[in-house]
C-alpha cells in the first residue's frame, strides 16, 4: 500500500468543479474536488442524493451532458484528460478506464444480445479480433462473472437476465479490456441483499482478476466498510472528509461523517438503543449557502462555519486523513467527542409489550395470478404463486416485520390484507371479524381500524391536493364533516412533527421525509388499531432515515398502535420489530421474536440474508464470514416440489442423498424450534455460520 | 402461438363484419334508393322498381334488420351484393382498390422512410437551421388540409406547365384517355398522373414521420445505454448510430399503424380533387348515387385495409423489439 | 438539458427524494413554485405558444369585430366589381356575383372557429369519461368498452360522417356533435392507458383502500391527473375538428349555404383555384394560418406540461 502510494497515481483529480448553467441559478454539482487513486487501490465514494459523487465519475469519464462546464485536471496515467476530445477519449473509455453503471436494465441496450454487447466493447480496441472470436471471448468473460451456462446465455436479450445477472454483464462488459481503473457507480443499489453480496463478490474477483483500481460510489456505509482501503465523504459538492476506511469509521472528523454513522442502523446491535436523527436535508446546490454546507444541519456548527467554508485539511496525526471542518482539530484531539456532537435520544426502555390481544390474524392467506407473457402477443402462460399459505397473527402494540427480497410475496401479502375483501385463499381476521363475511357498510367502517403508509412518499400523495385534504382523506371517506376534519389534521400534523400551518400547502413543497410524515399522519387519521407500513424508509436518504424510525416508535408507544412494517433492511426491521416473518417465494420460512431469529437464524435462507446484511463497521466486517446464495430467486411461477429454498440452498448441497431426497420430496411445514417455527427438514444437521 | 393468433384473425374478421354491417345500417337509414329509382326520366314502372330493390337486397317493405342480415351472412360467402349499376360490388371492389393502393402504398411506403431520415437527421442537428426549416415546414404541412394542399400543388404544376412550356404533370384521372399503347410510352403517361398526388402523399407522410422519429430520436439521446456504449470506446456519434436509431425506430412500428389511417383518408380526399377513380371516389360517388351495397363495400375494403395495417405494425413492431417477441 | 435531467445526474443513492434540493426551513415565506406555475413559466419562455396565441387571438377578432368594419355585409354584391382581383376596395377580391370575399371569409372563419372550439373540447370530455372510467373500472366493461373503441376506430371517420349527412342536412350544429361523437377514440385510448397506470400508483390504491368508490376516485384523483394530457388534446383537437369541417363542407357534406364556413368557400373556390386563384388563396391561408396556430399553443402546452415527451421539443 505505502509502495504503490509513493510512486505516481492511477488517476488524480486536481480542483475539478461541475456547473450546470440554469436560468434560475447555476447548479453547482461539484465543487473543488481533489483526490488520487492509485494502481490496485479501492476507493470508496460516499454520499447522499445529490452530493455529486456521480457527477464528478461522470466527468472522469467524460461522459458529462454538452451543457455542463468542467474546470479543473483530470490526470489519467499521466494524461490529461480533460485536454482530449472525444475521439481520444475513445480510445481510453472501456479500455483502460471503465465504468459500471447503476441501473442495468437501462445502461445496456435493449435490441443487441448481451454477447454483441460485449462483443463490441472487445472489438473496439482490438481491431484483429474477429467476430467469432469476440463472442469466443465474451462467454469466457461470461463465466468468470459466475454466469452459469454462458455459451448459450450470450445470446440473450437483456431484458431476459434478472437484474443481478445484468450486472453481472456490465462487469464483464467493464473488465473486457483489462482495464486499470473500474468505476463503479452504485453497483448495488437497486438489487436485493443476497444479490448484491454476489455482485460485491464478482466486483473483488473482476478486480483480482485484472490489477485494477476501483472507485466504488455508493450511498451504502455498510458497503463500503467491507471493501474499500480508503474512504471519501461527499456532500453538497464538497469532499469533506477523506481517509483510511479504518479512520472514517473509527476516528471521523468532519461532524457529517460522524452524524451518517450515528444515524444508521446496525443489524447487530439495532433496537437496543435509539438511532440518532441528522435533521434537516442538504442544501440546493443552485442556491449555496455561505460558509460550510452543512452548517445549517451541524450540531456544533460556531459563527465562522456560517462564514467562511472550510477546506479539506490534515487535522489528526495521519496526513492522509484529511476533513472539511473548523472543529476538527477539537474533534481529532478528542475535546469533543462523537457522542457529545450527536446525542443520542433517550435510551429506549426495552419495553416487554406483552402479549396482548390479537387484533390482526392472517391464516393460509392464498393470493395466485395469472402469469402474461408477450407484449405483442399476449397470452398466459402460467400462474405466480405470489402469496401460498401465508399466516401470522399481530397482537396489539406489537409490530410485526414481514422480510424477504423482492418478489418473495411480501408487498403482495399486506395489499392483499388492504383490500378487505375475502382472500383467494384463507381467512383475515381484524378485530375478530372475518372480512369474507362484511357487509359493505361494515366494511367501510372497518377500513378505518386498518390503514397503509406506502414506500415512495412522491407515489403515496395525490399531487394534486394540499396535504390537508390529503391528510383528511380517509376521514372524508368515513364522512366526518368538514370542521371535524380540520381540528385533526392540525392535531395529526402536530402529531408527527409538522407544523399545523402547513395544511394548506401542496406536496411539492416538502422534502421527502416530510412527505413521508404527511403519509403517516394521513394513516392514523382515522385512528387506526393497525398500521401497515410497506418499505417506508427505503425510498429515502439515509441521513432520514433515523428520524422516520424514531417517529414510528413513538407513535406506537404513544398510540398502542400495532405495526405490520414490510422491508428488505434488515437492520431496520431489527430496530423497530418485536417479531419477525422472513418469506420466501409466497412462503414463511422463519417467524419467531426478532431477537431470536436474527441472533441464531436456523433456516438456511434466514442466515443468508443475516449475513448478506452489510454491516457499517470495516472491523465487524473483515471478521465475518458469509452463507452466501447461488444465482437468483426462481420466478415465483417455476413449479418446485418439495422445499421451494432448495434450488438455492447451502445446506442443501452439504447433505447426503438421503437427506436431500427429503428435501425433493416433502414440502416443510413450519416447525416449533424453540421459541421460532422453522420451516426446514434439517434445522438440526444446520452447520452453516453466519458471521 | 397458433392459437392466439387464430383468436386474434378471428377477432379481427368479427370486427370488420360488424364494422361493415353498421356502415350498412347507416347507409340503409340515410340513403334512398328508391328515391333514385322513381326520379329516373323515363319513369319506370313501379313493379320494376320493386323488383329491382329485391334484387339489391333495399326493399325498404323488408325489416332493415332482416336486410342487414342476408347482408351480413351473404359477407360470409363473398357476396357484397350488386351495385345500383347491376355490377358486382366485388368485382367494382377489385378495379376501385388498385387504383387506391397504387398511391397509397408508394405514398405511405415513400413518405416513411423519408421522414424517417428527416427525423434522425433532424435529432442530431438540433437546433441547427437545417433541422429548425425541416420543422417549420412539417409544421406547415401539418396545418394544411389535404385537400387544399392538393389544390396547392395543382396551382404550382399549372404554373410549371405553362413555364416548360408542355403538360409533363398532368393532375386528372391516373392514364390519360389517348395513352400511347406501347408498355413504356403507357408507363410514362400513368407516372406523369401519379406524380402529383404521389407527391402530396409523400408530404404528408414525411411531415409526420419526421416529427415523430425526430421526437423518438431525442428521447435516445440521453439514454442510458448510449452512456453505456460511449464509456465502451465509442464516439458520441458512432454511438448514436449504432445504438441510438435502432431504439428509436421501435415506436415507429406504433406509430406506422396509426399514421395510416390518416393517409386513407387523405389519400381518398385526394382521389376526388385528382379524378382517380379509386375507393374514395367510388365512396362518395355511390353515396350520391344512393347506393348502399357500394358504400358498405367501400367501408369493408377501408377496414381491412385499418386492420391489415395494423397487424404489420404488431409484426414490424415484434421484429423491431426482441422485448415484445416472446 | 432539462431541469429534470440534472436531477437525474445528481441524484445518487436510492434515487428518491431527490426532488431538486430546498430550502431546509419547513415554514416560512418562501416562494415555492406549484406544479401549474411551473407550467406557466415554461410556457411563458416558449416563443410558440405566444406566436400561437397572438395569431389566434388575431383571428378571432378577424372574425368577430373585422365583419362589423367591413363595409359590406356577405350578401351584398358589388355591381362594379365581378371577379375582381384584390384592391383597395377588396383586400381579397371579389367573386363572379360581387361578393366581398374579404368579409366572406371572416363570416366564415366565425362558423369553423365556433364548430372547432365546441366540438373539440366536446370530443376530449366523453374521451375523458369514457377513458378513465374504462381504465379505471377494468375487467369485463373495460373490454366492451375497448372492444367499442377498436370498433369506431375500424370505421373510417370520413366516410361515416359522410353517410351521416342525410341526418343533418345542412344544420351545422347537429354536425359539431357528430364531428365529436367520431373523433373522441384516440384519446380514450391514451386516456384508458394513464388510467390503468395511474390505478396502480400508491396514491389512488390509498384512496380504495379508504373505501371511496370508484366515481369519487375517478373524479378525484384520476381526471385531475390526466388534466394536463386533457387540455392539450382539446386544443389540439379544435384544429382537428376544423380540419374535418372544413374537408365535410368542401366535399358538399358539411356546411351549406346559406351558411358560410371556410369549408363552403374553398369549396366555391376551387373551381378557379388555377385562374383566379384569390377566390381559393384567400380562404386556404387564413385556414393554415389557423391551423398553424392552434398547433403551435398544443404543442407548447404540450411541451410545458412534460418537457421530456413533446413532439417539437427545442
Amino acid at each position: 500500500m505505502a509502495d504503490a502510494r509513493s510512486s505516481a497515481p492511477l488517476l488524480e483529480v486536481r480542483n475539478l468543479s461541475v456547473t450546470f448553467p440554469q436560468s434560475t441559478g447555476d447548479v453547482q454539482a461539484v465543487r473543488d474536488i481533489s483526490y488520487t487513486i492509485s494502481e490496485g487501490e479501492f476507493l470508496g465514494i460516499v454520499g447522499e442524493s445529490g452530493s455529486g459523487k456521480s457527477v464528478s465519475s461522470l466527468a472522469i469519464m467524460g461522459l458529462l451532458p454538452d451543457n455542463a462546464e468542467v474546470t479543473g485536471e483530470i490526470l489519467f496515467q499521466g494524461k490529461s484528460l480533460l485536454k482530449l476530445d472525444d475521439r481520444e477519449l475513445s480510445r481510453i473509455r472501456g479500455n483502460e478506464l471503465a465504468i459500471i453503471f447503476q441501473d442495468p436494465l437501462s445502461a445496456l441496450t435493449p435490441v443487441y444480445t448481451i454477447g454483441d454487447q460485449i462483443g463490441e466493447a472487445l472489438r473496439l480496441h482490438d481491431r484483429s479480433l474477429s467476430r467469432a472470436g469476440a463472442e469466443a471471448r465474451a462467454v469466457e468473460l461470461l463465466q468468470i462473472v459466475g454466469i452459469p451456462d454462458a455459451a448459450r446465455r450470450v445470446k440473450a436479450f437483456p431484458h431476459e437476465f434478472s437484474g443481478g445477472m445484468r450486472q453481472r454483464a456490465m462487469i464483464a462488459m467493464a473488465i473486457s479490456n483489462n482495464p486499470r481503473l473500474i468505476i463503479a457507480d452504485e453497483p448495488t443499489t437497486a438489487l436485493d441483499v443476497t444479490i448484491q453480496a454476489q455482485i460485491l463478490e464478482v466486483l473483488e474477483e473482476a478486480k483480482r482478476i485484472t490489477g485494477a483500481a476501483v472507485s466504488l460510489i455508493t450511498h451504502d456505509l455498510g458497503v463500503v466498510a467491507g471493501h474499500a482501503d480508503r474512504v471519501a465523504v461527499m456532500y453538497a459538492g464538497k469532499l469533506v472528509e477523506l481517509g483510511d476506511v479504518d479512520q472514517i469509521f473509527h476516528e471521523p472528523n468532519m461532524p457529517y461523517t460522524i452524524g451518517l454513522l450515528r444515524s444508521v442502523p446496525n443489524i447487530r446491535t439495532a433496537g437496543t438503543e435509539r438511532l440518532v436523527p441528522l435533521e434537516g436535508r442538504p442544501p440546493s446546490l443552485a442556491n449555496l449557502p455561505v460558509g460550510c454546507p452543512f452548517a445549517a444541519r451541524c450540531p456544533i456548527a460556531i459563527p465562522k462555519c456560517t462564514q467562511v467554508e472550510p477546506e479539506l485539511a490534515q487535522h489528526g496525526r495521519d496526513p492522509a486523513h484529511t476533513s472539511a471542518c473548523h472543529r476538527a482539530g477539537e474533534i481529532a484531539s478528542g475535546a469533543l467527542t462523537p457522542p457529545q456532537i450527536f446525542p443520542r435520544p433517550e435510551p429506549l426502555a426495552l419495553a416487554v409489550r406483552g402479549k396482548g390481544e390479537t387484533v390482526l390474524s392472517v391464516e393460509n392467506l392464498v393470493k395466485h395470478f395469472p402469469l402474461m407473457r408477450g407484449g405483442v402477443f399476449r397470452r398466459r402462460v402460467g400462474t405466480v404463486r405470489a402469496v401460498d399459505g401465508v399466516s401470522f397473527s399481530v397482537s396489539a402494540g406489537r409490530t410485526l416485520a414481514i422480510v424477504g427480497e423482492s418478489g418473495c410475496g411480501k408487498t403482495t401479502t399486506i395489499l392483499e390484507l388492504m383490500e378487505l375483501t375475502k382472500p383467494q385463499g384463507g381467512r383475515i381476521v381484524i378485530e375478530g371479524r372475518d372480512i369474507g363475511a362484511l357487509s359493505k357498510d361494515e366494511r367501510r367502517a372497518l377500513r378505518s381500524d386498518i390503514q397503509i403508509v406506502f414506500q415512495d412518499p412522491s407515489a403515496a400523495v395525490d399531487p394534486r391536493l394540499p396535504i390537508g385534504e390529503v391528510i383528511g382523506e380517509p376521514l372524508l371517506a368515513q364522512k366526518v364533516s368538514r370542521a371535524d376534519r380540520e381540528k385533526r389534521v392540525a392535531e395529526l400534523l402536530d402529531l408527527v412533527g409538522l407544523d399545523a400551518s402547513m395544511a394548506q400547502r401542496y406536496p411539492h413543497e416538502f422534502s421527502g421525509g416530510q412527505r413521508q410524515r404527511v403519509g403517516i399522519a394521513r394513516g392514523l387519521a382515522t385512528d387506526p388499531r393497525v398500521l401497515v407500513l410497506d418499505e417506508p424508509v427505503s425510498a429515502l436518504d439515509v441521513s432520514i432515515q433515523a428520524g422516520i424510525i424514531n417517529l414510528l416508535q413513538d407513535l406506537r408507544d404513544q398510540l398502542g398502535l400495532s405495526l405490520v412494517f414490510v422491508a428488505h433492511d434488515l437492520a431496520v426491521v431489527r430496530q423497530i420489530a418485536d417479531d419477525v416473518a422472513v418469506m420466501y417465494l409466497g412462503r414463511i420460512v422463519e417467524q419467531g421474536p426478532i431477537v431470536s431469529v436474527f441472533d441464531d437464524p436456523k433456516h438456511p435462507y434466514t442466515q443468508a440474508l443475516m449475513s448478506a446484511a452489510p454491516i457499517p463497521d470495516p472491523t465487524a466486517e473483515r471478521a465475518r464470514s458469509r452463507v452466501l446464495l447461488d444465482g437468483d430467486l426462481p420466478s415465483p411461477a417455476e413449479q418446485i416440489d418439495g422445499c421451494r429454498f432448495r434450488t438455492r440452498c447451502p445446506l442443501y448441497k452439504l447433505l447426503d442423498e438421503s437427506a436431500q431426497a427429503r428435501c425433493i420430496g416433502e414440502d416443510p411445514k413450519l416447525q416449533p424450534h424453540g421459541d421460532v417455527a422453522v420451516a426446514c427438514h434439517h434445522v438440526e444437521r444446520n452447520t452453516l455460520v453466519v458471521g | 402461438m397458433i392459437v392466439y393468433l387464430l383468436r386474434r384473425i378471428l377477432n379481427y374478421a368479427i370486427l370488420t363484419g360488424v364494422a361493415a354491417s353498421l356502415a350498412y345500417v347507416l347507409a340503409s337509414i340515410g340513403l334512398k334508393p328508391v328515391a333514385a329509382l322513381e326520379a329516373k326520366r323515363p319513369p319506370v314502372p313501379a313493379s320494376v322498381i320493386q323488383m329491382k330493390l329485391d334484387q339489391l337486397g333495399a326493399n325498404p317493405d323488408d325489416p332493415l334488420i332482416e336486410r342487414t342480415w342476408v347482408w351480413f351472412t351473404n359477407l360470409f360467402h363473398g357476396d357484397l351484393g350488386m351495385t345500383v349499376n347491376n355490377h358486382h360490388v366485388t368485382d367494382q371492389l377489385a378495379v376501385r382498390a388498385g387504383v387506391s393502393l397504387q398511391l397509397l402504398l408508394i405514398g405511405s411506403i415513400v413518405g416513411a422512410i423519408v421522414g424517417v431520415i428527416l427525423g434522425i437527421w433532424g435529432a442530431v442537428a438540433q437546433y441547427k437551421a437545417s433541422d429548425q426549416v425541416v420543422t417549420f415546414v412539417s409544421y406547415l404541412i401539418f396545418a394544411t388540409p389535404t385537400f387544399v394542399l392538393a389544390i396547392l400543388s395543382m396551382i404550382v404544376a399549372t404554373r410549371f406547365n405553362q413555364a416548360i412550356g408542355t403538360q409533363l404533370i398532368v393532375f386528372s384521372g391516373q392514364v390519360s384517355a389517348d395513352a400511347p399503347p406501347d408498355f413504356w410510352g403507357n408507363l410514362a403517361d400513368r407516372l406523369s398522373h401519379l406524380f402529383l398526388p404521389t407527391l402530396v402523399l409523400i408530404l404528408i407522410g414525411a411531415a409526420s414521420y419526421s416529427r415523430y422519429q425526430r421526437n423518438a430520436m431525442l428521447d435516445v439521446l440521453g439514454a442510458d445505454y448510449i452512456r453505456t456504449a460511449r464509456s465502451k470506446g465509442l464516439t458520441r456519434g458512432r454511438a448514436l448510430i449504432r445504438h441510438g436509431v435502432r431504439v428509436a425506430l421501435i415506436p415507429m412500428s406504433t406509430f406506422f399503424a396509426y399514421s395510416f389511417g390518416t393517409l386513407i383518408a387523405g389519400a381518398t380526399l385526394l382521389e376526388l380533387v385528382f379524378s382517380w377513380h379509386g375507393m374514395g371516389e367510388q365512396a362518395i360517388q355511390s353515396i350520391q348515387a344512393q347506393d348502399i351495397n357500394s358504400v358498405a363495400g367501400a367501408t369493408l375494403f377501408v377496414a381491412v385495409l385499418i386492420l391489415c395495417s395494423s397487424t404489420l405494425s404488431e409484426v414490424l413492431y415484434a421484429a423491431l423489439d426482441p422485448r415484445v417477441r416472446r | 438539458m432539462s431541469l429534470s435531467d440534472i436531477d437525474k445526474l445528481t441524484e445518487g443513492a436510492s434515487g428518491f427524494g431527490v426532488d431538486v434540493p430546498e430550502d431546509p426551513r419547513p415554514v416560512g415565506r418562501r416562494k415555492s413554485i406549484s406544479r401549474s406555475g411551473l407550467v406557466w413559466q415554461r410556457l411563458k419562455a416558449t416563443p410558440r405558444f405566444w406566436a400561437g396565441a397572438g395569431v389566434l387571438a388575431a383571428l378571432f377578432l378577424f372574425a368577430t369585430v373585422g365583419p362589423l368594419l367591413s363595409p359590406y355585409s356577405i350578401t351584398d354584391q358589388d355591381v362594379m366589381a365581378f371577379n375582381a382581383a384584390p384592391t383597395a376596395a377588396h383586400w381579397f377580391g371579389t367573386d363572379t356575383l360581387g361578393h366581398d370575399i374579404l368579409v366572406q371569409t371572416m363570416v366564415g372563419l366565425q362558423k369553423s372557429l365556433v364548430i372547432g372550439f365546441v366540438a373539440g373540447p366536446l370530443a376530449t370530455a366523453l374521451a375523458a369519461i369514457i377513458g378513465s372510467f374504462a381504465g379505471y373500472v377494468g375487467g369485463a366493461t373495460d373490454k366492451v368498452i375497448s372492444w367499442f373503441i377498436d370498433l369506431m376506430l375500424v370505421l373510417p371517420t370520413f366516410f361515416i360522417l359522410i353517410l351521416l349527412y342525410p341526418f343533418f342536412k345542412g344544420n351545422w350544429v347537429v354536425m359539431m356533435f357528430f364531428l365529436a361523437f367520431t373523433g373522441w377514440m384516440i384519446m380514450a385510448q391514451v386516456v384508458r392507458s394513464q388510467t390503468r397506470s395511474l390505478r396502480e400508483r400508491d396514491f389512488v390504491k390509498a384512496a380504495r383502500y379508504m373505501g371511496f368508490n370508484a366515481w369519487s376516485v375517478v373524479t378525484r384523483h384520476v381526471i385531475p391527473n390526466v388534466a394536463s394530457l386533457l387540455i392539450i388534446d382539446a386544443t389540439l383537437g379544435v384544429g382537428a375538428m376544423i380540419l374535418s369541417e372544413t374537408a365535410l363542407s368542401f366535399f358538399g357534406f358539411g356546411v351549406q349555404p346559406p351558411d358560410v364556413s371556410l369549408g363552403t368557400l374553398l369549396e366555391n373556390g376551387q373551381a378557379a383555384a388555377t385562374t383566379r386563384s384569390w377566390l381559393f388563396l384567400a380562404p386556404a391561408g387564413v385556414l393554415v394560418i389557423l391551423l398553424l396556430a392552434i398547433n403551435f399553443v398544443g404543442d407548447a402546452l404540450r411541451d410545458a406540461v412534460d418537457p421530456t415527451s413533446g413532439v417539437n421539443r427545442g
